[in-house]
């Protein structure tokens, strides 16, 4: 088995030429998949507001329903190739595996279908359905996309943490028996990264849309139905943030416990050791942590709530076993910070709120809420740097390598350029038709207001 | 069991080539509809049409493949290695075909939208050839059971160009006939008749193309061929009556009818292929029994579907009930009017 896996290997540059198509496929998916989570959410806000007599808020609604039908359908095209490249990519994980993990790909389709029926049926049927009804028929959709990313998210756990089959069997003969499809599906990182993805999606979503406005804000566009648009979508973002901070330190508890290598790579700690300090900011350099804060058995403490607790190190797996530190830890340091960054914007605007009822006035708090967006994007790129590349150079973790699930055929190189040719397309594509349709949209009102 | 969930999985393929065929074919009728003007009332139409229902008839695509890679991993690795060529031309098209359509609808200047028009057309045509030359690589068994097969001779042969033909020819006649029946109930006359004559056209040409295509699976492509002309005759049988039969009622404008049996047509070939190639999942190597997945597994697979269906059968077909209807139509209130000025 293992002679004719090396016998016919993927070469060095096809292995990076396919692990880059991955992770440009998804980290293209998963941003446009966050709106599919978030924005049904913020609309049927602005809707049921609207029913309640909110002429504006009900404006909103029907507006932002018409920007979400184009992320949704780049969204389902987008994840469709995914599906795609699982098996075009990763052959040798799907042939091994695929009936491991896949029952959740299987379930999660019935969440594909809801959300598609009901978004047909929503955007098409304003004027259908009396208002009621028809926030009804729209309620289904966040429920669904909620559900997708939970079912999605298994997988991807379970790749962090195997389960549902006999892993003594797999490593000694490389078989899978004994399989029990459920087993893998509520496999036991479910539960903590399915949370953190969703609120993810929550933070990005609501960022994103407030940083829009932001920008209208600091451009003067400041009506009624402007600052209501922000205020949908900042509140669940900040709603979110303090909660992702609290699962995020489960997550990195969680990893401690059972990828302690990922998690030793996400702190660059080197050698096993007690109290290990907690070192905040600088950077790698040579097996070392250089110009970081450093906080004595700050990281034992954390990681086990015990301050001279010890941490495994990555000098207790060889070094082709080790992930690629510098990476890992700068992308770790990115997203804990934005995360705190995120979380003071959002104080600041409750303190102003708290005070006199509205939003802040200065506009450094407007730059920052202009910001905000791009930085939930990078956050949850960063998040997701670090669970994949922080599991190599592990497919299944402690299981299975990259090497070992790439696919055999030649050329991928010239396919990932092909791909990353037309993700650029589609990306400024995307951003050029989601302006144009604000700036249209816009048009129309000045002309509502001559007229 | 394996049976089982291979027979749930080749229902997804039914759907997925009647409906998803359709929207597909709708593209190639767009981009055949001719100069903007005359082409405009035909392009509503289309948009009209697909618009409602292309999101969830394209999951059935998405079906497919988690089923086959859940139930049948053994089989999906060797294919998606092999095919990587046609099928990242498919996955290309699906994503040009999707952005493009949603795209246009936002867009309001003539060139923008043409652009976005022409991509979504065009992708339509695209992505239907490639599934169609991929069908016809596993058929004619260019599949090995492991590993990756040669890259293009897969899908560069006889039975893959006939089947890449096939797939697109059919897309357009179920879409033409599809499209003449909502003319109809909408009282556009002229629209209707348009479509009808070119599905009359279409609908030749495919019968033509796939009796010729009979010499073609003979010499390329002898176990599908055997088992088309032995175990799965009354099916194509079926599909070709069927398929004449839809011929004479679109000539006699009993559009409705028509399009039943032009779906029927297209059902009994879908099947007449599986009955043929059965028990092969990729023909000359990889039989079901050897390919399927985890006996637990397929039992969890079945019983997700069962409960799942359950919760999405019904508001899919009210869905298609209401897109059939014509009582689904793009937001008036808030549509921008940019153009105009
Ligand atoms: C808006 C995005 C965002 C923000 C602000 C944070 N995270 Fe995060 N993080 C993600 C978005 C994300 C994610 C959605 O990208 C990941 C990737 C995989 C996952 O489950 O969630 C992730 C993964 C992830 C992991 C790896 C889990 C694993 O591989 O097992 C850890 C340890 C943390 N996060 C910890 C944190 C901490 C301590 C934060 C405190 C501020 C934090 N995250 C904020
Ligand atoms: C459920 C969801 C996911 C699944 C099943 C999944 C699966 C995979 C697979 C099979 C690989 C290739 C093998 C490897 O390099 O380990 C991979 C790599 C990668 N994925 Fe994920 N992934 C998921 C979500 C994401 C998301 C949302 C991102 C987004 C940003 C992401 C980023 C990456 C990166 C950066 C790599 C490359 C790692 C490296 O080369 O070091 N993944 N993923
Ligand atoms: C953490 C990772 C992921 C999350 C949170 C996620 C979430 C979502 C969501 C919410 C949607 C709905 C579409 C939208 O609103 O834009 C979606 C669509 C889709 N996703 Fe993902 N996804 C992830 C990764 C993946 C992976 C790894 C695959 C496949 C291998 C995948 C396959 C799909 C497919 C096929 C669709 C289209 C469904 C449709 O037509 O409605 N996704 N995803």
């Amino acid at each position: 088995m293992v002679g004719v896996l090396l016998a016919n290997a993927a070469s060095a540059g096809d292995l990076l030429a396919a692990r880059q198509q991955m992770a440009l496929s998804l980290g293209w998916h998963i941003v446009v998949a966050c709106f599919g989570v978030a924005f049904p959410i913020f609309i049927l806000l602005a809707e049921w507001r609207g029913t309640r007599g909110d002429r504006d808020a009900a404006e909103l609604a029907r507006r932002w329903s018409k920007a979400f039908a184009v992320l949704f359908a780049v969204g389902a095209v987008s994840g469709t190739i995914l599906s795609f490249e699982l098996g075009m990519l990763w052959p040798g994980m799907v042939a091994a595996f695929g009936d491991v993990w896949g029952l959740a790909f299987a379930i999660e389709g019935v969440a594909f279908f809801l959300e598609a029926i009901f978004l047909g049926i929503y955007l098409y049927g304003w004027d259908r359905f009396p208002p009621k009804a028809h926030l009804l028929v729209g309620l289904p959709i966040p429920i669904a996309g909620a559900a997708s990313a939970w079912i999605v998210v298994t997988a991807n756990a379970w790749m962090n943490h195997p389960t549902g089959f006999d892993a003594a069997t797999y490593s000694a003969t490389g078989r899978v028996i004994d399989v029990d499809p459920w087993a893998a599906m509520f496999n036991p990182a479910t539960p903590v990264q399915a949370t953190h993805m969703i609120l993810a999606a929550l933070m990005v979503g609501g960022f994103v849309v407030a940083s829009v406005y932001a920008w209208g804000w600091l451009r003067g566009r400041r009506a009624r139905r402007d600052r209501l648009g922000f205020t949908i979508a900042f509140l669940v973002a900040l709603a979110a943030t303090p909660a992702q901070i609290v699962v995020g330190d489960w997550a990195a508890r969680f990893a401690a416990e059972h990828q302690p290598i990922k998690f030793a790579s996400l702190e660059a700690v080197y050698r096993t050791e007690a109290h290990v300090p907690l070192r905040i900011g600088g950077w790698v350099s040579g097996e070392q942590v250089r110009w970081a804060v450093a906080i004595p058995g700050g990281l034992s403490w954390l990681a086990t709530r015990d301050a001279d607790a010890v941490i495994t190190g990555l000098d207790s797996v060889p070094a082709d076993e080790r992930p690629p530190t510098a990476i890992v830890r700068s992308a770790f340091q990115a997203m804990v910070g934005i995360g705190f960054l995120l979380l003071f914007a959002g104080v600041w605007f409750l303190l102003a709120w708290w005070r006199r009822r509205s939003p802040p006035r200065s506009t450094w708090f407007w730059r920052l809420a202009w910001a905000a967006g791009p930085l939930a994007v990078i956050a949850l790129q960063a998040g997701w740097a670090v669970t994949e590349v922080g599991r190599q150079p592990w497919i299944v973790y402690g299981l299975m390598r990259v090497d070992e699930a790439v696919t055999t055929a030649p050329g991928i190189r010239v396919g990932f350029w092909v791909v990353t040719a037309v993700y650029a397309v589609l990306t400024v594509a995307t951003v050029f038709v989601l302006s144009g349709l604000g700036r249209s949209l816009r048009s129309a009102d000045l002309g509502a207001a001559d007229g | 069991m394996a049976e089982a969930v291979l027979g749930a999985m080749w229902l997804g393929v039914t759907l997925y080539a009647v409906f998803g065929g359709a929207d597909f074919g709708a593209g190639v009728w767009d981009l055949l509809s001719g100069r903007a003007a005359a082409g405009a009332p035909r392009r509503a139409l289309i948009e009209d049409s697909i618009g409602p229902v292309w999101e969830a008839n394209h999951v059935w695509l998405i079906f497919v493949l988690v089923f086959l890679w859940t139930g049948f991993p053994r089989a999906f690795a060797p294919l998606a290695s092999t095919m990587l060529i046609p099928l990242t031309a498919a996955a290309l098209g699906i994503i040009l075909r999707g952005s493009g359509f949603a795209f246009r609808k936002t867009m309001t200047t003539v060139p923008l939208r043409r652009l976005f028009g022409a991509t979504f057309a065009a992708s339509s045509l695209l992505t239907p050839f490639f599934l169609g030359a991929i069908a016809g690589g596993v058929a004619s068994g260019r599949i090995p059971a492991e590993g990756a097969g040669n890259l293009v001779a897969a899908w560069w042969n006889p039975t893959s160009l006939l089947g890449g033909t096939l797939a697109v020819l059919t897309c357009s006649y179920l879409a033409a006939s599809f499209l003449a029946a909502d003319a109809a109930r909408s009282g556009m006359e002229r629209e209707a008749d348009w479509f009808r004559s070119r599905a009359i056209v279409v609908g030749i040409l495919t019968g033509a193309v796939a009796i010729s295509g009979i010499a073609v699976l003979r010499s390329d492509a002898r176990v599908l061929f055997d088992g088309l002309t032995g175990r799965a005759l009354p099916l194509v049988a079926l599909s070709a009556a069927a398929g004449t039969a839809s011929l004479g009622l679109l000539w006699s404008r009993r559009y409705r009818l028509a399009r039943t049996a032009a779906v029927l047509a297209v059902v009994a070939v879908v099947w007449g292929w599986a009955a043929a190639q059965y028990p092969w999942l990729l023909v000359n190597a990889l039989e079901i029994a050897d390919g399927s997945g985890s006996a637990a597994t397929l039992r969890a697979m079945l019983i997700s579907l069962g409960v799942g269906a359950v919760l999405f059968v019904p508001p899919l077909l009210y869905l298609m009930v209401l897109a059939q209807r014509g009582e689904l139509a793009a937001d008036s209130a808030a549509k921008p009017e940019g153009g105009s000025r």
